[in-house]
């Protein structure tokens, strides 16, 4: 053991760009570690039931067939479209809102291992977002029926699915570390983001067709449906909803979407940055 | 080549109640008070857990830790695993740390005893396949034959340490950090814990051991920190650090079993 002689600064500071990436690109390097026990999350809550996590699957299919013919009635769609639109709407939505409100928690409830291994926090925020994936996994079982029973015709733009999950994944990570980073300093977050959530579930196109009421024939509730444009969550709905039913690609909610992506993983990195390394002394 | 290089850190824990946690306290705090820029955190009071840390610590380097209850020992450790990075200072930890704090943290009561070993096993930075390899070596240590393969929740508690234990005991360390804390098994287990103990300090690039135990320090540690309300008091030479800690040399008091162990440990480092 030597006493060092001089005292010059010995790494990049607590609060460096640098530190913030590596806290990213560590944390992705631990896939083993993370993707392990985001399964065992999945397994967690279905443990000694005798189907397991095809309760997930079933729960969604027996929400969606129920809503489904109930506000197919109510505002007279045709129940084959009604159908997959709502399932895929309920789909995407577990996954925001999943994202969302278990993102505020995402520090606070992994207190015991933050204090006592060293991990990056993105480790915490990589298991989150992938347990979403694999519910998002098992969800799409839903929806893979309802294509095949109701011979919705797919097209090539539904390949856009694909980048268009990528998209909403990668919103889901800045979302948990930008929220779960303040929630964790301020504990008032959690139950103001459950219940935004929760409002914005009906505020957002999901249990009704925004096109239709867009298109009505009284003003007032045309003139009000335009306003779901200004819900960004809407956006992040249709990009994956429309190539997912066979609809046709709408370049606007592409721009919001991406817009949005790059504000949100700024002010993240911007939090990631200034806090990381306070979050173990804050949980 | 791993090393632990610490200046003047200090660790300080701001201490949130109820009410100064809120956002609205925050947001009236700053508006409410004239001129002057007034920092999120003011106000808030704070613990000094550890204050103006310095030191440097390289490949070989036993150290152990001593002080009273909350003289900043555990703070210390997850200081140097890099769980808590200084408020002020600055530290770099270089080397791959397996922290051994808690033996139960990271442990799952739901899961089986053998998948239990190998989360354990990634969270302590191994490989899957690593700790693969290793399971049948564990079950033989920790003697839970079938059990492995039950959930721990059906463990007794000395049946858990000794899990926790066989795991941590076979991973292949660069920068070991040890609570105390790792008794509570009866002592036949221990003696064979103490082995492989023994041995895992020895694969370890670098050891930092926190502990009660005179002769558990002796035989594990070469040199010594004594802190003392967050601050280092001594360092140095284990045994004269012990010594003006107790006040009296400790080889004193020590058991001849345990005196012929550590000449015998000793002699085996020097072939």
């Amino acid at each position: 053991m030597t006493t060092p002689e001089f005292m010059a600064p010995l790494a990049p500071t607590t609060r460096s760009w640098s530190r913030a990436f590596e806290d990213l690109t560590t944390g992705w390097q631990q896939r083993g570690l993370w993707g392990h026990l985001g399964w065992q999350d999945i397994k967690q809550g279905y443990r000694r039931s005798v189907i397991g996590p095809l309760w997930i699957t079933i729960s969604l299919a027996v929400q969606a067939v129920g809503m489904g013919i109930l506000y197919a009635a109510l505002l007279g769609q045709p129940i084959r479209f009604f159908l997959p639109y709502l399932a895929v709407g309920l789909i995407i939505w577990q996954f925001v809102a999943g994202c969302i409100n278990e993102g505020a928690e995402v520090f606070i409830h992994n207190e015991g291992l933050i204090k006592h291994l060293p991990a990056p926090l993105s480790v915490h925020v990589f298991r989150l977002v992938w347990r979403q994936v694999l519910f998002f996994g098992h969800n799409a079982l839903v929806w893979v029926a309802l294509i095949l029973i109701f011979q919705t015709q797919l097209h090539w733009s539904s390949l856009l699915a694909i980048p268009a999950l990528l998209v909403i994944v990668l919103n889901g990570a800045w979302v948990a570390i930008l929220i779960g980073v303040i929630a964790t300093r301020y504990r008032d977050i959690p139950p103001v983001t459950g219940s935004i959530v929760t409002l914005m579930f009906f505020m957002t196109p999901i249990v009704w067709n925004y096109e239709a009421l867009r298109t009505s024939t009284i003003p007032q509730v045309a003139e009000r449906a335009r306003l779901a444009e200004l819900n960004p969550f809407m956006h992040y709905v249709e990009i994956l909803r429309r190539p997912m039913i066979g609809e046709s690609f709408e370049l606007r909610d592409w721009v919001v979407c991406l817009a949005i992506t790059v504000v949100g993983w700024t002010l993240a990195m911007l939090v990631l940055r200034n806090y990381r390394a306070r979050v173990s002394y804050w949980v | 080549m791993v090393s632990i290089d610490v200046r003047g850190a200090c660790v300080d824990f701001p201490i949130f109640d109820a009410k100064t946690r809120s956002l609205k306290k925050a947001l009236l705090g700053t508006v409410g008070r004239a001129g002057g820029k007034i920092g999120i955190d003011s106000g808030v009071p704070i613990i000094e857990a550890l204050r103006d840390i310095t030191l440097s610590l390289h490949h070989g380097d036993r150290v152990g830790l001593i002080g009273h209850n909350g003289a900043g020992k555990s703070t210390l450790l997850r200081l140097l695993s890099g769980i808590y990075e200084p408020t002020r200072g600055s530290s770099r930890i270089v080397g791959k740390v397996a922290p051994v704090f808690d033996l139960g943290v990271g442990m799952d009561p739901e899961i089986s005893g053998y998948e239990n070993i190998i989360i354990r096993g990634l969270f302590l930075g191994m490989t899957r396949k690593q700790m693969e390899a290793r399971t049948s070596e564990i079950a033989e240590f920790t003697e839970l034959g079938d059990y492995l393969s039950m959930p721990l929740r059906t463990y007794s508690t000395g049946m858990r340490v000794r899990l926790a234990l066989g795991v941590v005991t076979s991973i292949d360390p660069e920068i070991l950090l040890l609570d105390e804390g790792i008794g509570a098994v009866d002592s036949a287990f221990l003696e064979k814990a103490r082995d492989r103990l023994t041995s895992l300090v020895e694969r370890s690039g670098l050891l930092v051991f926190a502990s009660h135990s005179d002769e558990f320090l002796i035989e594990l540690c070469t040199s010594g920190i004594w802190l003392d309300h967050g601050q280092i008091r001594e360092q140095g030479d284990l045994r004269s650090v012990l010594s003006s800690y107790k006040g009296k040399d400790p080889f004193e008091n020590l058991s001849q079993e345990a005196l012929d162990r550590i000449s015998a440990a000793s002699i085996g480092e020097a072939s």
